[in-house]
């Protein structure tokens, strides 16, 4: 080898080919070597992300690197995320600026008309200074004083504080154990900071399968031989026992080649093994013999298996346990360590797997020199091919079958024949002699298939579970519950990908239908989706109500309220063919619309850019918060489409982390993320931009009030300490400590009422209404607190005679009651008090009265007395009674009026989350019952047929040997096969070329980063 | 790639299990339940209704009278006389009859009061030297820039500065009590302790000189326009009340927040006339006025009050009305809120299971 590697170093050659592109199918390039040009095709392509098999190196050259890759490609452009209540916050600040223009302009024309009509009279106190020279001049010169004075109502602070927020539900989220996956050490993390309250609106869920839904981990659950099943554990009383942690393993130590991480619970199967059952062993025979798994033995017993899917793993690894070691195969032969025996079967023929045979099988010699047919496959095409005899047994089998996918576990079904030497002869000859022909090969080939799997022996079923990642299903039923909508989209087949969505109960039985496009052309697929949707609403009801312009709320609603009008449950599943048409844009419209009317939506076999396009496609016409979850490298285009992005950090690599917006190990962590984290996020984010322009109104236009009075001079109301103080000091503390702690309902009625997320997909908590409504209270708050004082001040004087009605006692009265009520008002906004809270409110009413007097101090009056000419007004004023009567009353009519509207509210018209509050506040008092959401329980009839994630063409990698290495410790003879050829690689990748799983080239090396490749059935090897 | 950091434990990235972690934290959570807001509407609703009533009957036992002399008595004369320039130096008195219908009981206040003279207008009340006031001697000499144009005259600065100073009220009235048994008595007033006591002696305080007397350390400071005698002449018949402590110029310096103000100008020396004794009588009444001050120019209108105070200050009915009118809204609606409460809400927050 270093030999070559040497040889390699002095190699000089040059390619030639397209540039870097997004299409996975094709490739165009040629090596030029010695004067002659050799043309390099996809075949000869290894994409990013693919894992070397069975094949410890292999030389290759990079084409493309890094960004360039087809993968990278794929990957869509980053774009700027922003939230909708962000973007809502600029548009309502430009119109806050242009009410501050409208009022600078109306102060402004006051300001010319008072100069105009009553200044005159007062030049001789207060001559014009040179610069002006009449009226107009003097209003325009106003109309700036007043821009200065009244922008406080701008708020500048809301950005910085709303970042400080943000980032303070970041680190919540960072927190939170229970988002931490303990067996991985994996805390989930926020991984910005600028999107947490979108996280209380999302209205769609993009979710990738494997990895996301699933552990990518097949596990042989039970199964059914000769009529019994097998799998169950019952305690003493009969009773079936939930399988848990604690339940007692079969112990397999007898058998020293065992998989150890192989668990069986029932020991009715290992005895009747032991027993020597011979329907049981001819059943794990057949698993043992019937499978196009690579065995590699690194050590003595150490087996490690190379399985094309992962369930032909488990059901070899499954009988591997139970006795039936597959321990080596050549092309001829595969060896058996038998219950502790070594035997070696001639391995005649592998009767491939494809789509529409829905099974494979092998014919073997055993050692005795009986030829057996061994075959697995879809219950309802093997079911088809039995010997009538097995009738009965085929009827109790269908039963367990039905159990078994009852549980949602994917499920075979195992026959096998005896065949006369004289005619599998014949048949082989004829075999021989189709797979020469070069016409009409696959079907000659099919139908001698089909002629010797006839008259089979029914010998059981297989049950397996592709492992659902824990609590996927009761997650997706709560998601669901609140209105959100789950759409999965998946590399993987239409049948696995049916599968998973029956077992998280995404697809049931009850669903009025189930509609399934598979069109190949654009005119199939159009005709599939309009016969869906018609059957939807009724034939004639044809509404094409997409459309991107115009009216989009308007739209929206109506939208939903027809989509709410569908009582009946649809789901439709479409594959990335179909996909590809229906995205066009003049299908994408009927697509979505089609799509919206369905429960579920599954797409299959997507490429990662159509995963974003899918997206893209909710995100333009719906206007919905959408959300992407997933794992692998070929989510990261969704993942940054989507307006979040969750990367689950699996065993997947990187860099659909790195591409997300938020990250952990557990998709059930989702529903905490989004029902208890988005929802405060969303809830706390909504009543502090209430309360910040509330308070900023209500500040500020008390200098609006009071130009009427001061002949609109610009003269402020306040001690410009206290403008320069008041937002940053006396009352950014309160409101931020509501935007970082306050919780309407708890998290775990959060979780258990699902209902309460609706209000954010809505926009209910803030929207345009809402800013109106809070600004009016704050018109309304300036209102009171300048006009009670004026009439309180306009005849009074102190108790001991001195006047008051100056105007730097009214300054103070004001700001003191503007201090109160916004306290008060903060108090009434804050549902959730904690011992933060309180300190930063009674805090900021503390420091305000501590500054105040120490501002209005001597001692600071006489160091600096030009810049605190309030010296001594706190005192004169504040001590007197009627100051205090004042400032009472201002409260009074500011806050009264606020609590009877709430009052009135929570009682006519109580939303979800009051009536959850009152709940709260009453089972308080009790004793909270602990009562879960119910274990959504699925029954369903559907069987999974070959679900697996299988390819053709295995078959007849193995009988060419092409994929067999020199065998160091196989204890059958060694093959001449060239050592280390990655020629199969090449003929693997012919296979799949319709394979549409990630990744980019770099294909002549391995050097690829390992990423999520689904079922790619390539391992990676460095070459170092 | 999810590779733990060597040396950490096997669960060494687990947050920390603290309450304000978890968010946890023990809290109080209010809402606004029937039973805590409706009685809170009854018993705010009562308080105001009866702190209304309460200052409703004090403010009726607080007598004041207004008597408004711009142009009427014997003034139209001196009304003429200050709307011409040419005349502003000439002297000019001229009294105003009235009456009081009852006795004023106890402490009586002499205000004077000007309508329609906006002291609260931004440049005039920027237009002051709180440094100069103070009785820094840089700034007696060296007004800040904010007093312009009335910072120098022909180069001599002006103390006291500034537009406010400068406009400073100088009418100065005499009140006499005519009884019925006939002759004439002049009512003694306190013409000091009428400011705020941290006006007196913190916020306005002479320049010091060491053996300077005022007239001296005001020297080479010019007194403002409109002025007819130097600051520390303000007072002849009080040095002490001289300069900028002269409370009058105090007084006048606290600018009023509304174009309509009355300012204190003196109070009641009860202790010099027995007569006086227990405030001033019922009676006919004459206030002889130093007529200085014009109203031509602002088209405003100059008032003498004689006013009484409570414990609740001077007679200022709105307060009280307010808290009645107030009172009474929040019971209405209180009674609103429980019908609606019994009639409709009663049940509206349980959750339907």
């Amino acid at each position: 080898m270093d030999s070559v590697t040497l040889r390699l170093l002095s190699w000089m050659g040059e390619v030639v080919c397209e540039p870097p592109n997004n299409k996975l199918d094709r490739f165009v390039g040629t090596l030029y070597w010695k004067d002659s040009r050799y043309p390099l095709d996809n075949e000869k392509l290894l994409l990013r992300g693919c894992v070397l098999r069975n094949t410890e190196w292999c030389f290759g050259m990079v084409i493309f690197a890094g960004p360039q890759t087809k993968l990278m490609q794929n990957c869509g452009r980053t774009a700027f995320k922003r939230t909708s209540i962000e973007r809502l916050m600029n548009t309502l600040v430009l119109w806050i600026f242009g009410f501050l223009l409208c009022m600078g302009i109306i102060l402004a024309i006051g300001n010319s008309i008072w100069e105009e009509k009553v200044g005159k009279n007062f030049r001789d106190y207060l001559v014009w200074e040179d610069v002006l020279s009449n009226s107009v001049f003097s209003g325009f010169l106003t109309f700036w004083s007043y821009i200065i004075i009244l922008n406080t109502v701008v708020p500048i602070s809301l950005y910085v504080s709303v970042e400080v927020i943000r980032l303070g539900h970041s680190y919540f989220i960072n927190w939170d154990r229970k988002m931490y996956y303990g067996q991985r050490d994996m805390p989930a993390e926020a991984r910005t900071t600028t999107l947490n309250e979108e996280l209380g609106q999302v209205e769609y869920i993009f979710s990738d399968k494997t990895g996301t839904l699933t552990q990518n981990i097949m596990v042989f659950n039970k199964c059914s031989i000769n009529g019994k099943t097998y799998g169950d554990v019952y305690d003493e009383f009969g009773h079936k026992v939930e399988i848990s942690e604690k339940t007692p393993c079969v112990d397999f130590s007898f058998n020293p080649l065992r998989d150890k991480k192989f668990h069986f619970y029932d020991h009715s199967l290992v005895e009747a093994i032991k027993l020597g059952d011979p329907m049981v062993e001819e059943f794990f025979r057949l698993l043992a013999l019937c499978h196009t798994v690579m065995s590699e033995e690194k050590n003595e017993g150490e087996l490690v298996y190379q399985a094309q899917s992962p369930d032909e793993g488990a059901l070899v690894t499954a009988a591997r346990n139970f006795g039936f070691v597959f321990r080596a195969r050549t092309p001829e032969t595969i060896t058996l360590y038998e219950m502790g025996k070594h035997v070696t079967y001639q391995l005649l023929a592998i009767l491939d797997f494809n789509n529409v045979r829905k099974r494979m099988s092998v014919i073997v010699r055993n050692p005795v020199g009986q030829i057996k047919l061994y075959s697995k496959g879809a219950d309802t095409i093997l079911f088809d091919r039995l010997d009538p005899t097995n009738d009965d047994l085929m009827y109790t089998t269908s039963e367990h079958l039905n159990e078994f996918a009852g549980e949602g576990l994917r499920t075979l079904a195992l026959a096998y024949k005896d065949l006369d030497e004289e005619y599998f002869a014949d048949w082989m000859k004829r075999l021989h002699i189709a797979s020469t022909t070069l016409e009409n090969r696959e079907e000659l080939l099919a139908s001698l298939y089909e002629e010797i799997e006839q008259d089979m022996m029914l010998l059981g079923a297989t049950a397996i579970e592709d492992k659902l990642q824990e609590g996927v299903a009761e997650t997706i039923a709560c998601l669901t519950l609140s209105s959100i909508k789950i759409w999965v989209l998946t590399g993987d087949k239409l049948e696995t990908a049916m599968n998973i969505g029956y077992s998280c109960n995404m697809l049931r039985d009850d669903m009025n239908e189930v509609f399934i496009i598979t069109g190949h052309t654009v005119l199939e697929v159009q005709q599939q989706l309009r016969r869906a949707k018609e059957q939807i609403l009724g034939s004639g009801r044809e509404t094409a109500n997409c459309s991107k312009d115009a009216e989009k709320t308007e739209q929206y609603r109506n939208d939903s309220v027809f989509e709410e009008t569908i009582t009946s449950e649809y789901a439709l599943i479409i594959n990335g063919h179909s996909l590809a048409h229906a995205l066009e844009a003049d299908l994408e419209c009927l697509l979505l619309d089609t799509a919206c009317l369905c429960k579920t939506v599954v797409c299959c076999r997507v490429t990662p850019l159509q995963k974003a396009q899918v997206v893209e496609l909710v995100k333009k016409y719906k206007r919905a918060v959408t959300l992407a979850i997933g794992d692998g490298a070929n989510d990261v285009s969704m993942i940054k489409t989507a307006h979040i992005g969750v990367g689950i950090s699996g065993q997947e690599g990187m860099q659909a982390v790195l591409a997300s917006d938020y990250s952990f190990a557990q998709f059930r962590y989702l529903q905490r993320l989004l029902l208890v984290h988005g929802r405060w996020s969303y809830y706390r984010m909504c009543r502090f931009l209430c309360y910040f322009f509330y308070k900023n109104f209500a500040f500020t236009l008390v200098h609006f009030w009071f130009g009427f009075f001061c002949g609109f001079s610009a003269q402020t109301v306040y001690d410009q300490w206290f403008i320069t103080l008041f937002n940053i000091v006396y009352t950014s503390l309160p409101v931020l400590a509501m935007g970082l702690f306050d919780q309407d309902v708890n998290e775990q009625n959060s979780l258990r009422q699902p209902k309460l997320y609706e209000p954010g997909q809505l926009n209910l908590l803030f929207n345009k209404r809402q800013f109106f409504m809070c600004t009016l209270q704050g018109i309304y708050t300036s209102c009171v607190l300048f006009f009670i004082p004026y009439g309180a001040f306009s005849n009074t004087v102190r108790d001991d005679g001195s006047h008051i009605a100056d105007q730097q006692s009214f300054a103070v009265t004001i700001a003191t009651s503007l201090i109160i009520v916004v306290s008060v008002q903060i108090g009434l906004d804050t549902n959730y008090w904690t011992a933060v809270n309180h300190f930063y409110i009674w805090g900021s009413l503390t420091v305000y009265f501590s500054i105040l007097f120490a501002m209005h101090s001597d001692g600071i009056f006489r160091i600096f007395p030009s810049h605190f000419p309030f010296i001594g007004t706190a005192r004169n004023s504040l001590t007197q009674t009627s100051v205090w009567l004042v400032i009472l009353l201002t409260a009074v009519i500011c806050v009264m009026p606020v609590v009877a509207i709430r009052f009135l509210r929570t009682d006519l018209y109580p939303t979800l989350s009051d009536k959850v509050r009152h709940m709260q506040q009453a089972s308080r008092k009790q004793r909270p019952q602990e009562q879960n959401l119910k274990r959504v329980r699925r029954t369903s009839s559907r069987r999974s047929a070959y679900a697996f994630s299988h390819q053709e063409g295995y078959g007849e990698l193995i009988t060419s040997g092409k994929n067999m290495k020199a065998a160091r410790l196989f204890p059958a003879p060694p093959t001449g096969r060239i050592p280390g050829s990655s020629s199969w690689i090449e003929s693997l990748l012919k296979k799949r070329t319709e394979m549409a799983s990630g990744a980019a080239v770099g294909p002549l090396n391995g050097s690829a980063e390992r990423s999520k490749s689904e079922n790619t059935p390539v391992q990676q090897q460095h070459i170092d | 790639m999810g590779k733990k950091v060597a040396g950490s434990g096997p669960c060494s990235r687990i947050p920390d299990n603290s309450a304000f972690k978890q968010q946890r934290l023990p809290a109080w959570s209010p809402s606004l339940t029937a039973e805590t807001v409706l009685p809170f509407f009854y018993i705010i609703g009562l308080v105001c209704v009866l702190l209304g009533v309460a200052l409703f009957l004090t403010v009726q036992k607080i007598q004041e009278i207004q008597v408004d002399y711009t142009t009427s008595g014997t003034c139209d004369a001196c009304f003429e006389m200050r709307s011409n320039k040419m005349s502003a130096s000439v002297k000019c008195r001229c009294s105003v009859d009235f009456s009081l219908k009852e006795n004023f009981q106890e402490d009586v206040f002499l205000y004077y009061g000007l309508v329609n003279f906006h002291q609260n207008l931004r440049r005039y009340m920027d237009s002051r030297d709180d440094g100069q006031l103070v009785g820094r001697t840089t700034n007696l000499k060296n007004p800040s820039t904010y007093c312009e144009p009335f910072a120098y005259n022909n180069g001599t600065p002006i103390a006291p500065c500034g537009a406010i100073a400068n406009s400073m009220f100088n009418d100065s009235f005499t009140l006499k009590y005519l009884p019925p048994t006939g002759g004439v008595v002049i009512v003694p007033f306190y013409r000091t302790g009428i400011a705020w006591y941290t006006d007196k002696n913190v916020k306005f305080r002479n320049p010091q000189i060491e053996n300077e007397l005022l007239p001296q350390v005001f020297q080479g400071t010019a007194q403002p326009f409109y002025w007819q005698k130097p600051v520390y002449e303000l007072d002849p018949s009080d040095p002490n009340n001289n300069g900028f402590i002269n409370e009058d110029f105090i007084v006048w310096m606290r600018e009023a927040a509304f174009p309509s103000f009355k300012k204190l100008y003196g109070i009641l020396n009860r202790q010099s006339k027995a007569i006086f004794e227990h405030g001033l009588p019922a009676g006919n009444y004459s206030v002889t006025i130093s007529y200085n001050f014009p109203a031509q120019y602002f088209q405003g209108k100059k008032l003498v009050v004689l006013s009484t105070v409570s414990w609740f200050g001077g007679k200022n009915i709105f307060l009280p009305i307010a808290y009645i009118v107030t009172g009474g809204v929040i019971l209405v609606v209180a009674v609103v809120l429980t019908v609606v409460y019994i009639k409709i809400g009663k049940k509206g927050l349980n959750m339907e299971e």
